[in-house]
């Protein structure tokens, strides 16, 4: 088995000298060539713009960029105000603080008003590291998916980012997208297909399907990799939309394979893989197992030891397939 | 839209008051004090200050007007009904299943409707984007007006919003408190303390100015001085009595969320004659119209 030619990824999946890049990067790189298209587009941040890599558009745009202090909730209620006037509003902060602080003003302002704001949230998962729990966010997911009228993206790395985010421009719908701190080796090129709502097959295999989205996705892969080396044929499929799901090419790879793993950097309760685990229960059930956070923080710590530490690594994603594959 | 004298806007405010009445009887449900108290404003608002064409709701030259205490919204039915952007029959409709006169306000509802309103403290900080969305766009011909209430002002969010208009000097933003004094449970100043609210909104950068809320003349030139005010947003602080109108609800913090005929509340007729001793109280402005002694 090998790379899905159509997708275009990079040739070195699993090498050491794989390109890495922070996916917020491409954010930083979508929302100004979005903005250079549409005069409408406006940037708000909560004091983090250079963190979240809004500093590119505030630079080209100040008359489009507007500092709203450290104030979450104000951030999305006056983007939903912009919204209405007919402004095209991206908001960004940390996950942690937008959307873990605003979650009302988001679901009234926002979604029940059928706004269209883009909420980034930058610095998910525990690989924002040292700065410990209380800004690693792992819950976002599980608050933006539960809410109609919101689409959930969390790109794979900076070059889908800045796809992604350029793609969410032009939908008038509110959504969230999610963004890592870390370098996040780029496992696509510009010529990999990224479209809202769509999933993709981008490791083929018969035995197992991993579902991965955003920073597990790459762990996917290397899980695929280390498989397939112990004779192991396991499919990857990238889901960078989180909602609304591609039903289709969900449930056509385990009607395929009969069994999948699940993998986030986040809650698994109500976050990704519930997703995935509520679609196959009322359309094809099969055996799944998620990987990410079950019901805990995490800490303290470099990046990589806290994704050792908590599983979130294509060698445990193996480990569970084979798991599963025992049974 | 014509513009209606004082003496007109009075009695208008008067029949949107009656329909405020006989929409709660009909819902069983809903906040009394609260709209009758603020019928004189929105009337003042509909029929004198603000620019906007009922047949046209999404009108691009239009003053924005945002309800951020969406629980007051059956006097900005009401009052919309009267202005002709939908018949009056639909407003006994309020609260009731596949209405479009939802409980609190919903945008994606009903056209004329600026956001979508319920939770506290967030109509501020909507009104503001609105606000500086215009100015981004040199409208500045056109003017956002945000009702409030008092008890908003409990919530965080709505300080950020104050804080905001006023470091970004949005001078075409009016906002107006709605200060009655109570809330769900008590009076104001007895939940949680808001005076010096002069002091504070002027800390915070905004132009203050206090109005009798009841008072058409004054409400009017209130909104004509904001909008001359550059530099600077404009806070109306108008005070108001809760339950305007109807003299066994006035003042009393209890009828803040009870419509008429549902609670015994002490000072008032029993529960089955409410309804029809307030009908009878607006009609006859309180006994001051002798004809209708009998």
């Amino acid at each position: 088995m090998s790379n899905v030619m159509d997708m275009k990824l990079v040739a070195n999946i699993g090498a050491a000298d794989i390109k890495g890049e922070p996916i917020r990067a491409g954010f930083g790189r979508g929302l100004l060539a979005a903005g250079k298209a549409d005069k409408n587009i406006v940037g708000l941040c909560a004091d983090l713009t250079e963190s979240t890599r809004m500093q590119p558009f505030a630079e080209a745009f100040p008359d489009r960029y507007i500092e709203i202090g450290v104030a979450e909730q104000n951030l999305v209620t006056v983007a939903a105000g912009m919204a209405a006037m007919g402004k095209r509003p991206f908001v960004s902060s940390y996950a942690a603080f937008c959307p873990g602080r605003d979650w009302e003003q988001i679901r009234t302002t926002i979604c029940l008003n059928d706004q269209p704001v883009t909420i980034v949230g930058s610095h998910a998962g525990v690989s924002v590291g040292p700065d410990g729990a209380t800004h690693q966010m792992l819950e976002d997911v599980a608050l933006m998916r539960v809410l109609p009228n919101m689409i959930v993206v969390a790109p794979g790395d900076s070059i889908e980012a800045e796809k992604a985010t350029m793609a969410l421009a032009g939908v008038r719908k509110p959504s969230y997208i999610r963004l890592a701190r870390e370098a996040t080796p780029i496992f696509t090129t510009p010529e990999t297909p990224f479209e809202l709502g769509k999933a993709y097959v981008v490791w083929e295999g018969s035995d197992i399907t991993l579902f991965g989205t955003g920073t597990m996705t790459y762990q996917c892969l290397l899980a695929a990799k280390t498989l397939q080396s112990q004779g192991i044929s396991a499919e990857v499929v990238h889901v960078p939309t989180i909602k609304p799901l591609d039903a289709d090419t969900i449930v056509a790879s385990v009607r395929k394979t009969g069994r999948a793993v699940a993998a986030e950097e986040g809650q698994m309760a109500a976050g990704f893989g519930s997703a995935i685990a509520e679609l196959l229960s009322e359309q094809h059930p099969v055996p799944l197992q998620r990987v990410g956070m079950r019901d805990h923080f995490g800490e303290s710590g470099e990046p990589q030891e806290l994704l050792d530490a908590f599983g979130l690594t294509g060698a445990h994603i193996a480990e569970v397939a084979k798991t599963m594959l025992r049974r | 839209m014509v513009q209606l004298t004082i003496p007109q806007l009075e009695a208008k405010a008067n029949e949107i008051r009656q329909d405020i009445i006989k929409m709660l009887v009909e819902a069983g449900s809903g906040h009394s004090a609260g709209p009758l108290g603020l019928a004189d404003i929105f009337t003042a608002l509909y029929f004198h200050i603000l620019k906007h064409d009922p047949k046209h709701p999404d009108w691009d030259e239009r003053d924005i007007l945002v309800l951020s205490n969406g629980h007051c919204v059956p006097v900005r039915y009401a009052t919309m009904a009267h202005a002709g952007y939908f018949p009056k029959e639909e407003l006994i409709t309020l609260r009731k299943f596949g209405s479009r006169l939802q409980g609190h306000p919903e945008r994606t509802r009903l056209p004329g409707l600026e956001t979508t309103s319920g939770p506290l403290g967030s109509g501020l900080s909507q009104a503001a984007g609105m606000a500086y969305a215009l100015k981004i766009d040199g409208q500045h011909h056109r003017w956002v007006y945000c009702v409030t209430s008092d008890g908003e002002h409990d919530e965080g969010n709505f300080w950020e919003g104050m804080m905001f208009a006023g470091k970004y000097k949005l001078s075409n933003l009016i906002a107006i408190v709605d200060r009655n004094n109570i809330q769900i449970d008590g009076p104001t100043e007895q939940v949680m303390p808001l005076e010096d609210l002069r002091a504070k909104w002027e800390a915070f950068g905004w132009h203050v100015l206090e109005v009798d809320g009841h008072n058409m003349q004054s409400i009017i030139d209130a909104c004509s001085m904001a909008r001359a005010v550059t530099e600077q947003p404009t806070v109306i602080i108008a005070h108001t009595i809760p339950g305007k109108g109807v003299e066994y609800m006035e003042y009393n913090y209890l009828w803040h969320g009870t419509p008429p005929g549902k609670s015994d509340i002490a000072g008032a007729p029993p529960k089955d004659k409410q309804a029809a001793e307030a009908l009878k109280e607006l009609r006859t402005l309180g006994g001051k119209i002798r004809s209708e002694h009998e």
